[in-house]
Order: structure tokens, then sequence, then C-alpha cells
């Protein structure tokens, strides 16, 4: 019996060899091409890598560019995914999150002459090769501020933050400054769930925050928002969604969310490094002006809401639920947010980075 | 002499078997290939070239094998002595932030202190936080799986949610980076070093992309280490013979709890090297999502390997292989999710043909009679 074994692998082991062993490598034409490598949580984020791979969608579509993607099971492959690319000798590879921000900066050093795009990290010293795409989230979350202020009764808002870092801070602060633009004497209530990934903690939070008379909370809490449109629904008011459109996750009560338009950003760099006007070494960040953050639309259904209908994750119902909330709650804001969006972009407002500056002592 | 002869026969069956069902593996993985209109023989090739395709990539491939085989290790040790340690996560995270944080603390120390130091750290941390479920098992009879699952999310929390926000200083989700002080020798820094320079060749490991460092030479040491003591130590008789019949170990004047409680703790401080490993070797910092699941694919590193120490160098070789290949099949075109189903297929298949090994040997048993 241990002779058959041993036969029947040797024999496998060869036709194995044998029918694997000429390895036919594909090559491609000269088309512009990309890589691009996730970060850990892959595809299906809802959030920044789902963005960024729509964005290279639409430079394939639009540009003509072939791209790949690579999703990283373990942070640890970073670095050789991004190295397989730069010697695969693709024209711009691309890094998301912020754990990427050490190996792409290696992989560039060893690459000085292929082009590279980091999504969500700031360089300190930057390299000439690279490009960091960041977003003035303060800006966006100015105007969800100035939204919430305008649609509560109460005086009384909310804000739930995933981690308390700067990062986040830059969510806050242009959330708080926001709401105290629209009404000097709103309350703005500020909590933080230490943690993106904790729906039942969010959900607690949001429950005591309607407790203490608000009506409208904005979370920069990734996963754990998901509790704070929970909460929205049982208590029949109203949440902000952050990042991407989330207005369908609680049809009636996500009256707006906060856009960041990774999708922008990195069909910008691809066209860049299609047309030959690609400049590394420069931190990037994409605000109002050129539509890097923003707002969904207040009047009308937006692109994805119709989407999430016709993929089937809402109902007809709840399409219309949305439509009418649109209608009755936020339209008639519509003109006052676009032209605090004006000021904004005209520099009338400033909106201060806490991420940068830090939160002010009075707080 | 004729022991020796069986002996060489039994391993050459099990060389054999592996080999068998991770051919059958790579042929049921054919038919999830093809549903994404990929080429099997591209892919596959793909697979070969990225694990052991150059020099880079096998020495990749032992890189990606480190964590594996010492967690590997960390769940085979316990299990002789019949614990089931499912804890190595939380032991490796335990490990990795202790190392990372001493890495990063102690600034003026120089790096034949600061650097055992940050390892030592890591390893009795890891070490306690294994060791305390094996204290609780041989006093209280608290049961090692609830206990050291309960220990997992308590490192998760104590960790990744709590200790990276007290300690770190920028956006990223990571400990402050560690001082070369405390960072673990890479083969590609060899070259320069001061003793590794001298031996000859040593140039060859200095080309960028190798990612390999001493750690993977602890690995193996540990391995020897604990295949010494489990099988030519009165201490790892004794740990076997608990693993086998604790009552009958403990009529037989052998002190079962302390046996219970060492190789817990011994487990907890190799999985704990295994996070060390992590933070100052591949890292440089403790990091989110470092753990990256090592501590559960260790469970079937140490199955695969028959948790024998000496075997679970193997099984931790072919995960490395698995995860470096597999990169390099995304690469091919083949998604990450085609890539983890074939990883999973030969698991399951190694698995599974260990049962007819079983077969075997009680045929051979019944043969014997006739």
């Amino acid at each position: 019996m241990f002779k058959k074994v041993l036969t029947l692998s040797v024999v496998f082991a060869f036709i194995f060899m044998v029918v694997f062993a000429a390895a036919p490598e594909a090559t491609s034409a000269q088309e512009t091409r990309v890589g691009i490598v996730l970060s850990t949580g892959g595809l299906g984020d809802l959030s920044f890598n789902d963005a960024a791979y729509r964005g290279l969608q639409r430079a394939e579509s639009e540009l003509g560019i072939h791209f790949d993607y690579i999703e990283p099971a373990d942070p640890a492959e970073d670095e050789t995914a991004l190295r397989r690319f730069a010697e695969r000798g693709y024209d711009l590879v691309i890094g998301v999150g912020f754990q990427m921000s050490d190996s792409l900066e290696i992989v560039a050093m060893d690459y000085p002459h292929v082009k590279f795009a980091h999504v969500d990290e700031a360089f300190p010293d930057i390299l000439d090769n690279v490009v960091s795409l960041n977003f003035a989230e303060w800006e966006g979350s100015f105007l969800a501020g100035a939204l919430a202020a305008l649609v509560s009764e109460t005086n009384n808002v909310g804000y739930v933050g995933g981690v308390d870092f700067a990062l986040i801070h830059r969510f806050e602060g242009g959330f708080y400054q926001g709401a105290k633009y629209i009404n000097p004497d709103i309350e703005v209530q500020i909590r933080y769930a230490d943690d993106f990934g904790d729906p039942a903690r969010g959900r607690e939070i949001a429950l005591g925050m309607y407790d203490d008379g608000a009506d409208v909370i904005y979370h920069a809490a990734g996963g754990t928002g998901t509790g704070v449109f929970e909460a929205a629904e049982e208590e029949d008011l109203y949440a902000i969604g952050v990042d991407s459109n989330q207005n369908h996750v609680a049809p009636g009560h996500v009256i707006a969310s906060m856009l960041k338009r990774v999708d922008n950003a990195v069909y910008e760099t691809v066209e860049s490094v299609v047309d030959g006007t690609y400049e590394g070494g420069q931190n990037l960040y994409f605000t109002l002006a050129d539509a890097g953050v923003g707002i969904t639309d207040l009047e009308e259904l937006d692109v994805e809401e119709i989407q999430a209908y016709e993929d089937g994750i809402i109902s007809e119902d709840e399409l219309e639920k949305i439509r009418e909330m649109k209608e009755e709650l936020t339209a008639p804001h519509a003109a006052k947010l676009a032209e605090i969006e004006e000021m904004i972009i005209e520099g009338e407002i400033e909106v201060e980075n806490w991420g940068e500056i830090g939160r002010p002592d009075e707080l | 002499m004729n022991n020796f002869v069986d002996k060489v026969k039994s391993i050459l069956t099990n060389l054999a078997l592996s080999l068998l069902s991770i051919t059958i593996a790579l042929i049921f993985g054919v038919f999830f290939i093809l549903l994404t209109e990929q080429s099997p023989i591209t892919a596959y090739s793909a697979l070969y070239e990225g694990a052991f395709g150059d020099f880079r990539a096998i020495l990749n491939t032992l890189w990606r094998s480190t964590p594996l085989i010492l967690t590997g290790l960390a769940v085979a040790l316990p299990f002789r002595a019949g614990l089931f340690n499912i804890g190595a996560e939380g032991q490796l995270l335990m490990g990795g932030f202790t190392a990372g944080v001493v890495g990063f603390y102690f600034t003026n120390l120089p790096a034949f202190i600061h650097l055992p130091f940050a390892i030592l750290a890591g390893m009795i941390v890891g070490g306690i936080w294994g060791g305390l479920p094996g204290f609780l098992k041989a006093k209280m009879d608290v049961h090692e799986v609830i206990s050291t699952i309960m220990l997992n999310n308590i490192a998760i929390a104590l960790t990744i949610n709590y200790g990276i926000n007290y300690f770190r200083d920028t956006g990223r989700q990571a400990t402050p980076r560690i001082l070369q002080s405390a960072a673990l020798l890479r083969f590609n820094d060899m070259a320069d070093h001061f003793i590794f320079g001298k031996i000859p060749f040593i140039e060859i490991f200095e080309q960028p992309g190798i990612r390999l460092h001493i750690n993977f030479i602890f690995a193996i040491i540990t391995a020897i280490i604990l295949w010494f003591l489990l099988f030519k130590t009165t201490l790892g008789y004794e740990m076997r013979a608990v693993g086998h019949n604790p009552d009958g170990a403990e009529y037989g004047g052998i002190n079962a709890s302390k046996g219970v409680i060492l190789a817990m703790f011994i487990s907890g401080a190799v999985a704990g090297l295994a996070g060390v490993g992590e933070a100052l070797g591949t890292h440089l910092s403790f990091m989110a999502g470092m753990d990256a699941g090592h501590g559960f694919t260790g469970i079937a590193v140490a199955l695969i390997g028959l948790t024998h120490p000496i075997g679970v160098i193997f099984g931790g070789l072919l995960f490395g292989a698995l995860a470096q290949g597999g990169l390099e099949m995304q690469f091919a075109g083949v998604p990450s999710d085609i890539v983890m189903i074939i990883q999973a297929l030969v698991i399951f298949f190694v698995a599974s043909l260990q049962v007819l090994k079983v077969y075997l040997a009680k045929r051979k048993a019944k043969g014997g009679v006739e």
C-alpha cells in the first residue's frame, strides 16, 4: 500500500509538472497601465477602496487605460504587491490607506522612475515620484454641520466620531464650525466611540444624544455609524452619513452624506499621467473647489440612490421615502447651502482644520 | 536497524500523502479558476513562480512562513499535553505590542541591550498571556478553549483598540516607529553586519525586495528546542504523558498541573515571538491588522505538521508558500477570493488525507495479525 501511494503521488506530481511547466508570460500593449493595491478590507467596503476602484473604472472607459488591482490578505503583503507592480513597469502605482504609507515610500525610493500615488495619508518628506491624495474633510463636514443646524428644530445636534485622533478631528471641527455658523447658540454634542467597527456602541451613543435633545447626528465612525442610523430609525429622527453616499442605509432618516470623492481624485491622477502633466512630490488636498469633497444632492435623487434601488438593496417604497424626505426636509435649505459652499470656495468663510491646529481650548 | 527503516518509511509515507493531497487540491482548484475565465495554467504557474520562482521568491516564502511556524508550534506543544490553545492570536498580539512599545520607548539603550530586551519582554508577556489559561486550567479546571478565546478578545481590545490610541502620534493606526537599535537584522542588511558580513557570499542577500529577517532562524531554532524538550527530556515526557492520560500520569507520580502551566507558558512565549518578529522585523512598529489571523492559521499549520515540531516547520513552509504565491496569482488575474479557496482546499485535503493514513495504519496492523 505504501508503494501504491508513493507511485500514485509521483505520477500525479509528474503530470502536474509537465502540464504547468511552460508558463506563458502575458505581454501588453502601449496603453497606460495602472496598478492599485487596496487596503485590507478590499472591495465592498462602501468606502475608499470601492471609491478608488470606481475612479479607475471610469478612467478605463474614458481614458482607455488598463488597470489591475490587488487585495492583500495581510498588510505584510503591501510592500511586495507595490514592488511587483513597479517591477512590471506599470506607469502608475497607487496604494490605498494609512497602513501602506511606509511600504509605498520604501518601494518608491527603489523605483525613482515609476510614478506613485497614495490615498489618505500626507507624507512629511514626500518623494519626487509620489503624490499623496488627501481630502479637505473639514470643508465637507462644514456643510454637514450647516445642514444639521438648518434642519434641527431642537437647536441641538450631535457628532459621533470613530476614534479620537487628528484625522477624525477634521470632521468634528468642520461639523462644529458649520453648525455654529448657522446658529451660534446651537448645542453640539460630541462623543467618540473609540471604535470604527462597533454598531452597538454607535447606537447607544446616538440614542443617548437623541435623549438629550439632539435631532440630527453626523457620524465619522466607519462601521460604528450603522448603529447611529439604526438609532435614527428607532427614534424617527435624523442622521448624516459620511465618506460615500449612505442615504439608502436608513431611507428617510439619513438626510444627506458628506462625500469624499476618492474616485475623482484617483481619476484625475490617472488623467495627469495619461496626458503627461503628473507632478510628483506634493501632498494634494482635494477640496470643495475641485469637487474633492461635497454633500449629496439635497433636492433630487442621486445616482447612487437609484443604483441602490436597481440593485435591489432598497425597495421602491424606500426610494420614494428618500425622495419625499429630500423634498420636504432638505430641499428648502438647498439654496442656503449652495451659498455657503460658494462662500467657502471664494474664501469668504474660512474653515479651520482641527486635524492640524487641534481642538480649541474652550471645548 | 529495522526500527530505522520503519521510521524512514513512515516519514516517506507522510510526505507522499501530503504531496498527493496538495495535488488533488490543486486539481479541484482548477474548477474554481475556470469560473473566473482565467487559464489554470497561468494561475498555477504564477503560484509556483511567486513562491519558488527565483531566489528572492524563495526567501520571501521563508519570510511569510516565519510567524506561521511559530504560531503552529504554539498550538502543537500544548496539543501534545492534551490542551487546545486557541489563544495564539492574542499571545501574538500581546508579544508584538510589548516588543513594539519597548522598541520605541527606550531611546538611549545600545542595540545589544535594547533588542534582546524587546524580544524577551515580548516573549514573557506572550508567555504570561498563555500561562494564565494554563494556570486556570490546572488550578480551577477552567476549560482552556474558553479562557484562551476570551483572552484573545481582551488582547485585541488592549493592544489594537486601546494601546495604539494611547501611544500613536500620527494618523497611522500604529505605535511610533521602533528605533534602529531594536530592529531585527534583515538578510539584505547582513553584508554590512560586523559578524555576518564576514560570511562568504553573504552579499547575495543584498537586493531590494528581500524581506526575510533573522526571526526565521529563531523560528527554526525554537522548533528544534521544542522537539528536544518534548522527546528528549523528562519534562517533555511528562507533558506527553499528561496529554495521553492525565489521571494515569498523576497516578504515576507526574505533577500534571506543572506540565499544563509550563506547556501553556512556553506556547504563549513562542506565539509572542511570532508577534515580536512581525513588529521588530516586518513592520518596524506594532500596526493594526498585522496579526492577520496568524494565530488561527497556526492551528491548521500544527495539524498539518502532525503536531510534531519538525513537521510544523514544513506545515509553516506550505502555508508561507501559499500566501506568497497567492499574491502572485492575483497578478495573473485570479481574484483574491479564488486564491483563498485554493488555499482552503489544500488545507482541507491535507487534513482529510491524514484520515487515510490512520486507515492505512489500521490495515497494516490487521495484516500483521494474519
